[in-house]
């Protein structure tokens, strides 16, 4: 008897994940053999326990899911700024993601309808474009804390920047390749413009709207990580960069798994976005 | 003025070439319809037929001349005016109910939704697809495709249909069922419908009257052929009429040599105004017989 194929994929997948596990909690039980003895007291004092006691600095699949779990019993709590709840760090970046995410959908949907309509437009728009499409999102930063004098807001215009380029492209190139047909069964039919953008170009482009969407939430989500580690404060990418100087390495990889479980999140909401669009030709 | 219902009048289309120059399709060219005639046109690839099609739907503007339906030229699209196009060309992401409503609502604005709905179920119905009126286009196969067209087409109840070898794609044995829906349709509402084939078998079967157009470019008409055929005809009956073979040897007699040779020898007395009419029969001998008529 062979198990559905689903199935057969799970039970993969949770091997993988035991072998990793274990092989990682391995490499972080084994330790030195007491090299406590070679070392200078003072630098032993600087680095503290694992230095001295020959324990790896690296924490172990049981340090991390214990620290998760404590998190997520108390993911809200802000005892002043350097110590806030994951959530709350989370509940920031989300909310500057969304926050430069939605203006960029403002722009660039339609201004990606005008480019793909008009190849006036598209043609003069085109190297700018070219241009700007290239640049480092975090190029931008220094410009913006200039100009904004706000580092929060820098950071939400870091976010609307690097997710304008793939939803304006989508958006145009899926506007100009609607296909004639459907655009005359319109002309036909005396439907005007605007009703004909809303219901033949928008419904014909939205697939490819959508997946100028996703990857641009997925830019967003790299990027907000970074421009937080510069602006400081809050958010998931404070964090990480906090947790790396007080050296808790146990909450860095905490941090990671967690940039990345949200990651996937908005990558899936989008995708099932994107799958109710989408129409079978 | 029934007997002009539709009129072209010495019309033109040109394309710029794209070493210079321009690249005349067909130029002066007249024909007429009467209402609630099905005329049907052949040619060949290039003659210039499906821009003739999409001059009388508005898509397409002529460089010279006009097109007049029931008295006015023709200035862009109309819904007095419905395509049936090659492709089915129906919105993949409405369902079939959804596509004939499109058109509905196109017609009447003013209409609640559940007016819309119900007129756009009648259509569905004529045209045999009720219980699918819910799947998507993906769904259907190409001849259920071509019927939501059609039922698309009518529900706008325009002046006249157009329909550009809307058959081309289908099997024969679908494409003979259609065939008889569209004439049956036709017939039942008194349609004026004006067809594009290359097949000559549905020229004699659904047309009153067929147009033989030259090959491109500068296309013309050579001759209009009056079918001799009773209009009450049966599909499976007509190749036992006696005129059957007259007609078709004669309209493939043209498809094959004079659609090719007719501008070379272009036959005395003849009028771009008023191409020559003629009317095969099993009386006269030979596909030329008949040009008496004209």
């Amino acid at each position: 008897m062979t198990l559905p194929l689903n199935l057969r994929a799970l039970v993969l997948s949770l091997a993988i994940l035991v072998v990793f596990l274990t092989a990682w909690h391995v490499a972080t039980q084994t330790g030195g053999a007491g090299p406590a003895a070679n070392i200078d007291p003072e630098y032993a004092k600087l680095m503290g326990l694992e230095v001295t006691q020959g324990k790896s600095a690296m924490p172990g699949p049981l340090d991390v899911g214990k620290t998760i779990w404590g998190h997520l019993r108390d993911p809200f709590y802000d005892k002043g700024p350097n110590d806030k709840g994951l959530g709350i760090q989370l509940a920031y970046s989300l909310g500057r993601v969304l926050l430069g995410y939605a203006l960029a959908v403002l722009l660039a949907v339609p201004l990606g309808f005008l480019i793909g309509m008009s190849p006036l437009i598209s043609k003069a728009l085109d190297p700018f474009i070219q241009v700007l499409k290239p640049i480092s999102p975090l190029a931008w930063m220094p410009l913006a804390l200039y100009t904004i004098k706000d580092s929060s807001v820098s950071a939400i215009f870091v976010i609307f920047i690097c997710s304008v380029w793939p939803m304006l492209l989508n958006t145009a190139f899926g506007v100009s390749a609607v296909r004639k047909e459907w655009l005359n069964v319109a002309r036909t039919l005396e439907v005007g413009p605007v009703r004909r953008a809303f219901t033949i170009i928008l419904p014909a482009a939205a697939p490819t709207i959508l997946t100028g969407m996703r990857i641009s939430i997925g830019i967003a989500w790299l990027v907000i990580v970074a421009a937080e580690m510069l602006v400081g404060g809050t958010g998931i990418g404070y964090f990480v960069w906090n947790e790396w100087n007080n050296l808790s390495i146990t909450n860095v990889i905490v941090a990671i798994t967690v940039i990345g479980v949200m990651g996937m999140i908005l990558d899936q909401t989008l995708a099932r976005l994107q799958r109710a669009v989408t129409y079978p030709d | 003025m029934s007997d002009r219902y539709i009129s072209i009048e010495g019309i033109a289309r040109r394309y710029p070439k794209a070493g210079g120059g321009t690249t005349t399709v067909f130029e002066d060219l007249w024909f007429s319809m009467r209402k609630g005639e099905f005329v049907c046109v052949i040619g060949h690839s290039g003659c210039g037929k499906t821009t003739v099609l999409n001059i009388l739907n508005g898509l397409d503007a002529p460089d010279d001349g006009a097109a007049i339906v029931d008295g006015k030229a023709i200035e862009g699209p109309s819904l007095d005016r419905a395509v049936i196009f090659q492709g089915h060309s129906l919105l993949p992401w409405r369902t079939v109910l959804g596509n004939v409503a499109y058109a509905v609502a196109a017609k009447h604005r003013d209409w609640p939704k559940a007016k819309v709905t119900a007129h756009a179920m009648a259509f569905i119905e004529k045209v045999g697809l009720k219980g699918s009126e819910l799947k998507k286009p993906s769904e259907l196969s190409g001849g259920m495709k071509q019927r939501v067209g059609i039922a698309r087409a009518l529900s706008i109840e325009p002046k006249m249909m157009l329909m550009d070898e809307p058959f081309s794609a289908l099997d024969a044995l679908t494409r003979g069922t259609l065939q008889d829906e569209v004439r049956r349709i036709c017939l039942e509402t008194g349609q004026t419908a004006f067809m594009i084939t290359h097949d000559v078998d549905e020229a004699i079967y659904l047309a009153d009257r067929i147009v033989l157009m030259t090959n491109g470019p500068q296309a013309m008409i050579a001759e209009i052929v009056e079918n001799p055929l009773p209009r009450d005809r049966i599909r499976t009956e007509v190749h036992h009429h006696r005129d059957y073979y007259a007609i078709r040897n004669h309209l493939i007699d043209f498809l094959v040599v004079r659609s090719k040779s007719f501008r070379d020898e272009i036959p005395e007395g003849y009028d771009r105004r008023h191409p020559p009419i003629v009317r095969p029969g099993a009386d006269g001998s030979g596909p030329d017989a008949g040009h008496k008529a004209a």
